[in-house]
């Protein structure tokens, strides 16, 4: 997913097919998981049979560290109403300090949104380890609640 | 007549008769030895087979070196808009730098019910409008703020720097909220439909604002109203000029009183500035008024060479390694510092002074600065 995300797909492609949806449509979520802390977490909460909302659907990535800003606003691009990364804790980075890099890249991509008209509370960044399933799917249920009340994401690009 | 036939047509293209000239002053070609201007054509004659695999039209910088060198006058820069077009038909994915960030939020920008914050860098102490005779064209300059937030250089102070130079002369420019990116980008990396949104906006935007004159910052937002809007909308309605052509009659007509600056510098010209609208002189004039000395590096003018990356659309080593040569040839002059009139040639030159390339640091080290900020310098 990360290797097809960079090389970016063009305009009328199918990944633009993002139209108005009806009212009442549920929201979508992204999480991007790291594959060492986060995305166990996850699979930790699915074994202990956690429920957590179903509108989130998750992206295994090696690192926090891979993800590109790039991504993120593309997923809004495309109608994603919110979009979580998670990743290991400071310290606790698989590659050493992914995670910091991706909190600096985050924090700069929130100001970016903001400019440009896209709310940054849509973009959350969370720490979640291997070992905390149950934080994972408050995560999600807080973000899905959040999202909720800011509503539908706006953008609608228009096709051809 | 196929699509590609029609653009060799249309472009001059078909007059080529391979002299090489072009190759001999690009600077993609000085570095990279397998590309060359030339053979792009002889390829696209060949039919359109691999075009959408096709490296070598995203390599290349459309600095328009080569248009100015061609003795057949080739248009090889339209020719690379459209072969970019026409690839992307075929399929072909960019791979943008930056991942393409630049290009996706200009798509985001063709959003009908985005409601956007970008006037966020003007200041209480700049006095700006809603509407008046002359709207100042912003651009994604402010954006850069953040996106390059780790190079350490504010680009929105070329946006301040320009208001303040315009309301010390008296003049309050209308700017808007609502005015999206001018499509540049996404217009050189082959979406011409989505520019074709952006421009409509920003056309219906400046026309609300009831200006005669539309003043630019940036050479790319300036080159594609002159050339790109003007191609498809026809008659704009209002005329497109640059700061420093204002700056200088300003000063003509005794309007902006200024100090003298010292100090030795350079001027870089940008290939959208310098070859593609002609603006050579009034930097210089401008750059001259403040009293600072400027001397001209080896290939200054229409021979400047590039600084490594256009429209976003490719950052190779050759990129680098022409940064490397250029900031090498202006510490060369023994200038202070080097101004240019681009923001992202600020950008992708601070790129390789920003503590990229250990033991290059003394070669490279000289300060750049936007020349709008510069002369902003004269009036404290």
């Amino acid at each position: 997913m990360a290797g097809e995300a960079s090389t970016k797909p063009p305009a009328d492609s199918e990944h633009h097919e993002a139209q108005t949806p009806p009212p009442g449509e549920p929201i979508n979520l992204i999480a991007f998981c790291c594959n060492w802390c986060s995305y166990a977490g996850a699979d930790l909460a699915g074994v202990s049979r956690l429920q957590y909302p179903p509108n989130v659907k998750i992206i295994r990535v090696m690192c926090t560290g891979r993800i590109e800003p790039e991504f993120l606003l593309h997923a809004f691009e495309l109608g994603i109403d919110g979009v979580l990364v998670c990743g290991c804790h400071i310290g606790d980075c698989h590659y050493i300090s992914g995670n910091e890099k991706a909190e600096v890249r985050i924090n700069t991509l929130k100001k970016l949104m903001d400019m440009i008209g896209i709310d940054s509370r849509r973009l959350r960044l969370e720490w979640v380890s291997a070992s905390e399933g149950t934080r994972f799917a408050e995560t999600v249920k807080d973000f899905k609640e959040q999202i909720e009340k800011l509503g539908k994401n706006k953008i609608y690009i228009a096709q051809s | 007549m196929s699509a590609i036939d029609e653009l060799i047509e249309d472009t001059g293209a078909f007059d080529c008769v391979e002299c090489g000239k072009c190759t001999s002053v690009c600077p993609v070609a000085e570095i990279n030895s397998e590309f060359a201007p030339r053979l792009i054509v002889v390829k696209a004659q060949a039919g359109l087979e691999g075009l959408a695999k096709e490296k070598d039209i995203w390599s290349c910088l459309t600095c328009g070196l080569c248009n100015d060198m061609c003795p057949y006058k080739v248009d090889f820069t339209e020719f690379i808009r459209g072969m970019r077009s026409e690839a992307v038909i075929h399929g072909a994915l960019p791979v943008c730098s930056k991942g393409g960030l630049l290009q996706t939020m200009g798509r985001i920008m063709t959003s009908p019910e985005l409601k956007q914050n970008r006037l966020s860098w003007v200041t209480d102490d700049l006095k700006v409008a809603e509407k008046g005779d002359i709207y100042f064209f912003t651009g994604c300059t402010a954006h850069f703020d953040y996106i390059f937030e780790e190079r350490e250089i504010k680009t929105s102070g070329i946006l301040v720097a320009a208001v303040k130079i315009m309301n010390s002369a008296g003049i309050t420019p209308a700017v808007s909220n609502d005015e999206v990116c001018c499509g540049h980008d996404l217009n050189w990396t082959g979406n011409e439909e989505h520019f074709e949104k952006l421009m409509e906006k920003n056309l219906e935007v400046i026309k609300a604002s009831g200006a005669k004159q539309v003043v630019f910052t940036c050479p790319e937002g300036m080159r594609t109203f002159e050339f790109d809007y003007k191609d498809i909308a026809g008659d704009l309605g209002f005329e497109v000029l640059h700061i420093s052509e204002l700056i200088l009659d300003l000063i003509d007509q005794d309007k902006l009183q200024h100090k003298d600056l010292d100090g030795k510098v350079t001027f870089h010209d940008p290939c959208r500035l310098g070859r593609h609208l002609g603006i050579y002189d009034d930097p210089r004039d401008m750059i001259k008024e403040t009293g600072a000395e400027l001397v001209e590096m080896e290939r200054s003018r229409n021979k400047s060479t590039c600084c490594g990356v256009s429209a976003f659309a490719t950052c190779e080593a050759s990129s680098k390694q022409m940064q490397i040569e250029r900031l090498k040839e202006a510490k060369k002059t023994g200038a202070q510092k080097m101004l240019t009139f681009c923001p992202k040639c600020w950008l992708h030159f601070k790129c390789s002074t920003w503590k990229k390339f250990p033991g290059l640091e003394e070669e490279v080290d000289i300060p750049i600065e936007d020349a709008t900020i510069f002369f902003s310098k004269t009036l404290e």
